[in-house]
């Protein structure tokens, strides 16, 4: 099976076989339990989102976390 | 008491979060300023090392109300789209507009900024756009419904101190909703001064994290604040050319 290709953070990313949705995604990449913030598609999704929402090929996701700032 | 939308706050001073030397530093240097609004960025998280510290995770958040920045935004709408992001947090529903226009002053972008307002408030946000020290533009941002202005002192990071008292005090004096003093604050001496022009409140960041002493920094600019406050409820005396003696001018010991 074709691997799934998305653009995370500004980056080409290959999704692993067992990567589906926004959930599976944050749990592969340890950040499941972070404060982030996930946009797809320049649509801010909302956390409940995160586990219906199926990654497609060419998808562009953001994933944002609050850092110092003034 | 500071009361910014719905929120009301003891503490007038709002404390940024960046540049500090160590997570450590910065727990200490937040504790020692009492403040209860902090700002933040948003950035990329670094896929490849998720495990970074970060700040805002080892917070009692329960204490602090977030005040998220636009910065990076260079249009109206690149600042929505950071707000919206951040709001998704769950933790926030201020922000502080930040659209600037000039990369060597850091200036803002007056009609951005003003567009950005008017967005965000139509979208429910608690809005509080960073501004030049002007007084028309702070009047139309009100107009907008910004539920605070912040003016800047000086360049951001520039610790200039006040460049326009005059114009920032219009600004005070015409506003309905708070002034709080945003950007250029160099020592606490010019936050006092702020604060006896009359304003809200003082955002400062780099005049505390770029201290030799961030921690004792942070405890003379909490300090500033309440003394330029009390100076500006107590009403201060008039300035004249001539001198009046303090000890009284009868009943002198010898002729």
């Amino acid at each position: 099976m074709k691997k799934v290709k998305i653009r995370l953070n500004g980056d080409s990313y290959l999704l692993p076989q067992d990567v589906r949705t926004v959930e599976d995604l944050l749990i592969h990449l340890k950040v499941s339990e972070r404060i982030v913030v996930v946009e797809r598609n320049r649509e801010v999704l909302e956390k409940e989102q995160f586990i219906s929402t199926a990654l497609e090929e060419g998808d562009e996701l953001e994933i944002v976390h609050f850092v110092g700032g003034g | 008491m500071l009361q910014i939308g719905p929120y009301t706050f003891e503490s007038r001073l709002l404390l940024g979060t960046g540049k500090f030397s160590s997570l450590e530093v910065q727990r200490q240097a937040v504790e020692a300023s009492e403040a209860q609004i902090l700002t933040f960025a948003l950035r990329r998280m670094n896929i490849s090392d998720p495990n970074q510290p970060n700040f805002l995770e080892q917070l009692p958040l329960n204490r602090f109300r977030l005040l998220p920045n636009t910065a990076g935004a260079r249009t109206a709408q690149e600042a929505v789209r950071i707000a919206r992001l951040a709001r998704a947090s769950k933790l926030c529903d201020m922000i502080k507009v930040e659209v600037i226009g000039d990369s060597d002053t850091l200036l803002p972008d007056p009609v951005a900024t003003l567009e950005a307002t008017r967005m965000l408030v139509e979208e429910g946000f608690i809005v509080l756009p960073y501004t030049s020290d002007d007084p028309v533009l702070a009047q139309k941002l009100e107009e907008a419904g910004a539920h605070a202005i912040m003016p800047g002192a000086s360049p951001i990071g520039s610790g200039q101190g006040i460049l326009n008292p005059h114009y920032l005090k219009l600004i005070i004096q015409r506003s309905r909703v708070p002034v709080i003093i945003d950007a250029g604050i160099g020592s606490p001496a010019d936050a006092a001064q702020a604060m006896e022009l009359g304003a809200e409140g003082i955002l400062l960041n780099t005049a505390v994290s770029g201290a030799e002493d961030p921690v004792r920094m942070a405890r003379g600019m909490k300090l500033a604040v309440e003394a330029g406050r009390l100076g500006y409820e107590a009403g201060r005396i008039a300035k004249k050319g001539t001198a009046s003696a303090s000890s009284p001018v009868e009943g002198m010991i010898s002729p």
